[in-house]
Parts: C-alpha cells; sequence; structure tokens
C-alpha cells in the first residue's frame, strides 16, 4: 500500500467506544514485550527491531494515521522512544508505543519509511537524548550545530563543557547526484537565517535551477532556546507557565499555557472551575485572532515585499487584541495568566467596560476583515501569486503530521478544538474551517474565516460571562502549593495552537518538577512539509508557501 | 464627511484654500521658516559648527535600522516600527533589509549558540559608524533562558553594544525611549568602546590544540572559521 492512499480503517473500539487494548495486543502479536498504562492511552512496549512493523500494523490495519509525536527520554537503565499516534478522523482514539533500548547500545529502528514525520522528530530525539535509528534517512543533528559534542537532554550531560560551533559556507547538496556533478547548472542559494521573509532565523537551504526550486531544506535551531530544559527545571505550579508565552509568540500565549495546563491538570487530576474555563476559552481565541492577525499581515508583507498598507493594517488591529488581552492579563505579549486549576485574576473591574470593549472590537470586525479581503484576496496580482502554488495533499499532509490551518486548508477536517474538545469549546456554537484548495491561498482564506468563527466564539463567552451569577464566579480550583504527582504517570495532552496541534508529554517522577517534558510543536510538523509543497515550483513560490505555512521560529526550536 | 462625496471646496472653487494657507502664513514673510533655530542664529543664514559636531547631529537624526527578527522582542518591534508607536517620527523607522545599508543594529531576542556567529557576521556587514540596541534581557543576558544549554548569556558577549533596553519584551514605548537615548549618545558623539569579546570568530587551526580541538580535528578545516564557547566562563 503505497503511504499517499486514501485509508479507511477504524481502529477497534469496546462497546463504550474506547480503543479495545485487547483486540490492539492481539494485532500486534508477540512484537508487544509488556503493556502500560499512560493517562492518555494504552502503551504498549515492543521491540526496538520491530517498530516499523508496529507502525504500519496500527496504521493500515487499525487506522492511526497520525503520528503526532515521537519523544525520546533517557531512564537510568534504558533509553526509552515514545511514538504517540493518534486517528485524524477521531483524535481521542490514541494509542502509544514505547520502545525501549539499552544504554550501551541505544539503536532502535527508524519510523521514517512508515511516516514521514518521523523524519524530523527522530532526528530531534537523537540531537537531544542520543538515541540512534536505524533506518533513518539522514539521522543528523537538527537543533545543534553539527559540531555540537554529547546530547544535553542525556542524564550525564555536563552543561559547563566548552562547545565549537563552525560558520562555513554551505555546500550544494545536489551538486553530486542530481545534476550531474561538474556540468551541474544548478546553483545554491542561502535564504537566512537573517532574511526578511523567513519570519525570524529560519535557513533555508536551497538549489535553483534556473527559477526552479530544485530542492529545500529548512534548517533550524537557530533559535533553540532549551525550552524543555527550562521547564523540566522549573516546579509544576508556578514555575513552568511562563515559558509556554514563548513558545509561539504570535502571541498564542494563553494557547500555549493551555497546553500545558491541560497536561498538568491531566496529570494532577486538578478540575477547572466553568467560570474559568469560559474565560481561558475567550483569551485563548483572542490569542488567536492576534495570531491569524500576524500571519496575514507578514504574508502580504513576504508578498508585496514592503511596509504596505495591509501590514499596517494587520499591526492596527493587532494593537486593539493586545490591548484587550492587556487589560486582561496585565501585559501584551508574555501573559502567564493561566494557573493549574484556572486562571490568575478575574475580569477586570470595571466589567462592563470591559465587555464593551470587546464588543466593540468584534462590531468593528467584519468591516475590517472586508478590508482586508479588498486589498488581499480580491487582488489579483495577490491571486496570481498564491492560487495554485504551494500545493500540498491531503494525504501527503498527514503522512507529515501537519495539523491546523495548514492541513485545514488541505481539507483535512480536523481541529482539536471540536474534536478532542476542552475548555467549553463543545459548548459553544461554532464552525470548523476548512478549504479543499490545498494551496497558499487556501490557508490564507482559512486563517481569515476562522478569525470571524474566533470572533463567534468570544462573542459567546461574553453573553455567558456577563450573566454568569456573582457569587458562582469561581477562578481556580483548590489547588496544593507543591505538586507531586506520582513517579511513572504519563501523558501527552494536546490543545488546538494557532498553528496546529500544540502537545504537551509529560513524565512525572514523584518531585514537583516534571522528569520529561517535551513539546510538540505544530510548525514543527508543517514547516517539515516544506520540501513537499516547494520542490518543483519557483522561487517566489517557495517565499509565498513559508509565509503561508506561518512559522513561528520560537515554537519551530522549543 | 466620507471621502467618496467629494467637498465643495475642491471641486468648486479653490477659495477656501487659498484662504486657510493665507490665514496660516499671516502677512510678510512666510512665518513658518521662524523657527526657534533660526531664531538662535540671529538673521545670518550660516552657522559656524565643528564638522564632527555637525556630522553626530545629522546621524543621529537620520538612521536607518537593520530589519532583523529573532524572537518574541521582534514582534514589539514590529508593532513599534507600525503604526500607532511609528518609530517613524524618531528619524529611526526605515528599516532596512540588508545590513550593508543600515546603521543600527537592533538585537530583538534570544541568541543561541548556532545564531551568534550569523550575528556577528551580519554586524561586521554594516558600514561604520555602526550602533547597537539590545531589546530585552535576552539579548542582554540571556533573560529568561539565561541556564540553557544553547543560550549566549548576551548580546554583549559577542558584539560591541550602545543600549540595554530592559523588559520581556520591552513595551514599544520602551523601545522608543531607547532608541531616543542612542540618537542623544550618538549626537554627543559617544559610542561604545570596542573591546574584544569573549566569543570572537576565528580561524580553527589558531585555537589552542586542547582536547576538543583533537577531537574535532577531523570534521573541520584549519581555515574554517569557528566561534569557541567557553560555557563555563559565562557570567
Ligand atoms: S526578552 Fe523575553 S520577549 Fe524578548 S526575546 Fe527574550 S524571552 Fe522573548
Amino acid at each position: 500500500m503505497s503511504a499517499y492512499e486514501e485509508r479507511n480503517v477504524e481502529p477497534p473500539t469496546t462497546e463504550s467506544g474506547d480503543v479495545d487494548g485487547d483486540a490492539i495486543e492481539e494485532l500486534l502479536g508477540d512484537h508487544v514485550l509488556d503493556r502500560e498504562d499512560h493517562l492518555n492511552a494504552d502503551a504498549y512496549v515492543v521491540r526496538a527491531d520491530a517498530v516499523q512493523d508496529v507502525l504500519q500494523t496500527l496504521r493500515d490495519e487499525a487506522g492511526f494515521d497520525h503520528l503526532s509525536c515521537v519523544t525520546a527520554e533517557e531512564h537510568e537503565d534504558r533509553f526509552e522512544s515514545i511514538y504517540h499516534l493518534k486517528q485524524y478522523d477521531d483524535p481521542t482514539n490514541e494509542v502509544s508505543v514505547v520502545v525501549p533500548t539499552s544504554r550501551e547500545e541505544p539503536v532502535s529502528e527508524s519510523a521514517a519509511p512508515v511516516f514521514r514525520t518521523a523524519d524530523w522528530h527522530e532526528r530531534e530525539a537523537y540531537d537531544l537524548v542520543g538515541v540512534q535509528y536505524e533506518d533513518h534517512p539522514n539521522l543528523e543533528r537538527i537543533l545543534l550545530p553539527d559540531t555540537w559534542q554529547g546530547h544535553p537532554l542525556g542524564l550525564d550531560y555536563n552543561q559547563d563543557k566548552p562547545q565549537i560551533v563552525t560558520f562555513e559556507e554551505n555546500k550544494n547538496p545536489l551538486e553530486d547526484h542530481a545534476r550531474g556533478g561538474e556540468d551541474s547548472d544548478t546553483m545554491y542559494l542561502n535564504i537566512g537565517p537573517h532574511h526578511p521573509a523567513t519570519h525570524g532565523v529560519l535557513h533555508v537551504e536551497t538549489v535553483l535551477d534556473g527559477e526552479q526550486v530544485a530542492d529545500v531544506n529548512p534548517d533550524i535551531g537557530y533559535l533553540h532556546r532549551c525550552e524543555e530544559q527550562m521547564a523540566q527545571k522549573g516546579t509544576y505550579r508556578y514555575q513552568i507557565m511562563p515559558y509556554p508565552d514563548r513558545w509561539d509568540y504570535g502571541p498564542g500565549g494563553i494557547i500555549n499555557e493551555w497546553a500545558y495546563a491541560r497536561a498538568a491538570e491531566d496529570l494532577a487530576d486538578i478540575e477547572v472551575p466553568e467560570y474559568a474555563q469560559v474565560i481561558r476559552t475567550m483569551g485563548a481565541e483572542m490569542c488567536r485572532i492576534a495570531c491569524h492577525l500576524l500571519a496575514t499581515a507578514t504574508f502580504a508583507l513576504d508578498l508585496y515585499g514592503d511596509f504596505t498598507a495591509i501590514f499596517m493594517y494587520g499591526m492596527r488591529d493587532r494593537e486593539v487584541v493586545q490591548n484587550l488581552l492587556e487589560d486582561l492579563t496585565g501585559q501584551r505579549m508574555m501573559f502567564n495568566y493561566l494557573r493549574l486549576g484556572g486562571v490568575v485574576w478575574d475580569i477586570p473591574e470595571p466589567r462592563e467596560e470591559y465587555f464593551e470593549n470587546v464588543r466593540d472590537f468584534l462590531d468593528d470586525l467584519p468591516a475590517k476583515l472586508d478590508e482586508y479581503h479588498d486589498l488581499i484576496t480580491e487582488n489579483e496580482i495577490f491571486q496570481s501569486r498564491c492560487v495554485d502554488t504551494g500545493y500540498l495533499d491531503p494525504e501527503v499532509a498527514k503522512d507529515y503530521g501537519v495539523t491546523g490551518p495548514v492541513a485545514r486548508g488541505s481539507g483535512v477536517d480536523y481541529d482539536l478544538r471540536r474534536d478532542d474538545s476542552y475548555g467549553y469549546y463543545d459548548e459553544l456554537e461554532w464552525d470548523v474551517v476548512t478549504e479543499d484548495g490545498g494551496d497558499n491561498f487556501a490557508r490564507l482564506l482559512v486563517r481569515m474565516r476562522e478569525i470571524e468563527e474566533s470572533a463567534r466564539i468570544i462573542e459567546q463567552c461574553v453573553d455567558l460571562l456577563e450573566d454568569w451569577p456573582e457569587d458562582e464566579r469561581e477562578i481556580q480550583a483548590n489547588v496544593p502549593r507543591t505538586l507531586k504527582p506520582e513517579a511513572g504517570k504519563e501523558t501527552y495532552r494536546a490543545v488546538e495552537g494557532a498553528k496546529g496541534e500544540l502537545g504537551i508529554y509529560i513524565r512525572a517522577d514523584g518531585t514537583e518538577k516534571p522528569g520529561r517534558f517535551k513539546i510538540r510543536s505544530p510548525a514543527f510538523s508543517n514547516l517539515s512539509a516544506l520540501q513537499e509543497m516547494s520542490t518543483g515550483e519557483y522561487i517566489p513560490d517557495l517565499v509565498a508557501t513559508l509565509g503561508s505555512l506561518d512559522v513561528i521560529l520560537g515554537e519551530v526550536d522549543r | 464627511m466620507s471621502s467618496d462625496q467629494p467637498r465643495d471646496s475642491i471641486t468648486g472653487t479653490s477659495e477656501p484654500l487659498t484662504d486657510t494657507r493665507e490665514a496660516r502664513m499671516g502677512e510678510g514673510v512666510d512665518s513658518r521658516f521662524n523657527s526657534k533655530l533660526r531664531e538662535a542664529f540671529g538673521s545670518t543664514p550660516f552657522i559656524l559648527t565643528k564638522f564632527d559636531k555637525f556630522m553626530n547631529w545629522v546621524r543621529g537624526s537620520s538612521m536607518f535600522m537593520l530589519q532583523f527578527g529573532i524572537a518574541c522582542c521582534s514582534i514589539e518591534m514590529m508593532h513599534t516600527y507600525s503604526v500607532k508607536h511609528d518609530l517613524d517620527r524618531f528619524h529611526a523607522g526605515v528599516p532596512r533589509a540588508s545590513p550593508r545599508q543600515a546603521d543600527v543594529m537592533i538585537v530583538p531576542g534570544t541568541i543561541v549558540s548556532k545564531f551568534a556567529p550569523r550575528m556577528k557576521r551580519v554586524y561586521d556587514q554594516m558600514p561604520e559608524p555602526k550602533f547597537v540596541v539590545n531589546m530585552g534581557n535576552c539579548s542582554t543576558s540571556g533573560g529568561p533562558f539565561q541556564e540553557g544549554y544553547n543560550v549566549v548569556k548576551g548580546a554583549e558577549e559577542v558584539i560591541p553594544v550602545d543600549i540595554h533596553i530592559p523588559g520581556c519584551p520591552p513595551r514599544p514605548e520602551a523601545l522608543v525611549y531607547g532608541v531616543a537615548k542612542l540618537q542623544e549618545r550618538i549626537a554627543n558623539g559617544e559610542s561604545s568602546p570596542v573591546t574584544v569579546k569573549p566569543y570572537e570568530l576565528e580561524e580553527f587551526g589558531d585555537l589552542d590544540r586542547d582536547e576538543l580541538v583533537q577531537k574535532l580535528a577531523d570534521d573541520i578545516d584549519e581555515e574554517t572559521l569557528v566561534m569557541r564557547y567557553n560555557w563555563a566562563d559565562s557570567p
């Protein structure tokens, strides 16, 4: 079966609709060594040389077509790689595959031939933790420089060791094998890491054949700020929460915080009061609007190449959202507003005034969006830049673990707010936006229409909050000062970030700090599909595609 | 009044316009030229000053920034450039994409080991005289990520810096203030002293032959430029 064919297999389920663990164990046969219970799903411990078999079986015969994350970690006695699998049609169907390897020889089979997305995830696991993947197409460091010594998330890494980083011109990777050596007429082009079109510090190694892109390889890691290490050094209750704000600084702050909160609340068994959930939902959607406005503004900046009206309009409208968020949280970007079990404080007083401001913003929005449509989507020049460029096939998208507006722009109907509902989303009325185009234009349209949906959600939240009886406004559950989830508890939980599925894996080790904290970044997976979308197209289309992916490097590199 | 209904004043007579202009100018010589500056000069249109001083004043009053985004702070930097905060009001608002056309570099974000050599190169490509504004805690000291294994503890480890703006991220107002302070310094002819920085680009062959260098000797050519991080000595 080719990797890109559509599959219509459903996972075996029990009568209550959950995934049937025993049936899956049977399906995998004697590859299974053991079973573990993770909070989010059943986990099967399998042999290190059967990874491809197991994943292929799970994909083709049980319908788990979304490899959402690969976590690697080092224990006292072994290395472990955990593959978190889901189903695009119903992400509540989850299963984890745990692959232990010995400490002396941490070699396990690569999943990249089965899921393309495993390519980058395993490179990261190799880079930071040091697990070797056999049969991997290109097992190199991805976040740290090639000459780095040691694996920083390993147990015996010494952070004070000196390191040497080279500054070299990059070579033409196609020179020898693809374009006939000496007479090669391809040209190697470095885009970035300092380049206006890369949205930060991304380096795109591009090989051009005339004006056409022959090959492209995003080189990331120029903003690898050790977010996972920082989280592993912090205590659950207070010290971790400020960091999520700095992953997707679009600012997806509240959404990111929610990702951490959701995982940690799951781990520590905390119920969040309904009132707080409504506030969270409202805040998260404001963040989403700000993110999508930024994406639209910078996309136009990429295409028009200058600080034109549309960029300024985007910034103007973001100022309004940022003011609302500042009133709510106290900061313009780095909110640190969520707490485990709720939010830090209530809507600012006077409440009526705040709600009025929010409503004013919502009332102005439709006219503003019309303006955007006038300026960009109806502009012929703009259309010719993005209609039918950067095409991403839905099945290819799934293979690369693509989520969020990028997936929805290819017609993949996947939105965790609806499919794996959290917060207050399932009580509200809103629609998941999809477009079938699969091109740059479709992705832009998805974002712009999502702004409208987010506005709908905010409006309903404001209605609810306004009428909420005063004595039931509970903003935080009762959470102990120090949290020490039981050792060995593991969970992987995701929320729908502005860029897609933002997942957190936490393993508790019995202390008040996580034993392992892994961030599944949507932009990381989305960016890995760039090659698929741009090869064979013109170089200006590559820039457009990059813009429409809306990567935030803080989130890609973490 | 909406713009799709033409105003009388434009389609009809030009009188209102002339009236306004005359009312504004008053009689006699156009008083708009009688600025404070002019008053200070007295009746002569010539001024006598040191050429250096004049150049410094010009430099401070016409700065081209490098369009340079690194991390979260760059979002606030974009806000500073655009409507509402509009850095252009302070003669510093046109970001240039090429370092060769820029004279001020705002460093808006965390600098990590892989990026520092590139940033050094971008800085080297800017023509003299050049100035650096550190925006945010990260570029000042590593900020919230200071303890990270991969994070350079501030841009000052790599390039000379004139102004530090604290905050995470600093508000646009703070950035405007920082830039204004820089202009003041430039006008006074001050700039940060150029000193040897802890981290420099060197040829690999020039490094002391210690254990690490021996180990990498097969992978790196003698002439390759490298940056060596001595994390243990970092602040
Ligand atoms: S100072 Fe704060 S806002 Fe600025 S780059 Fe660092 S973490 Fe981001």
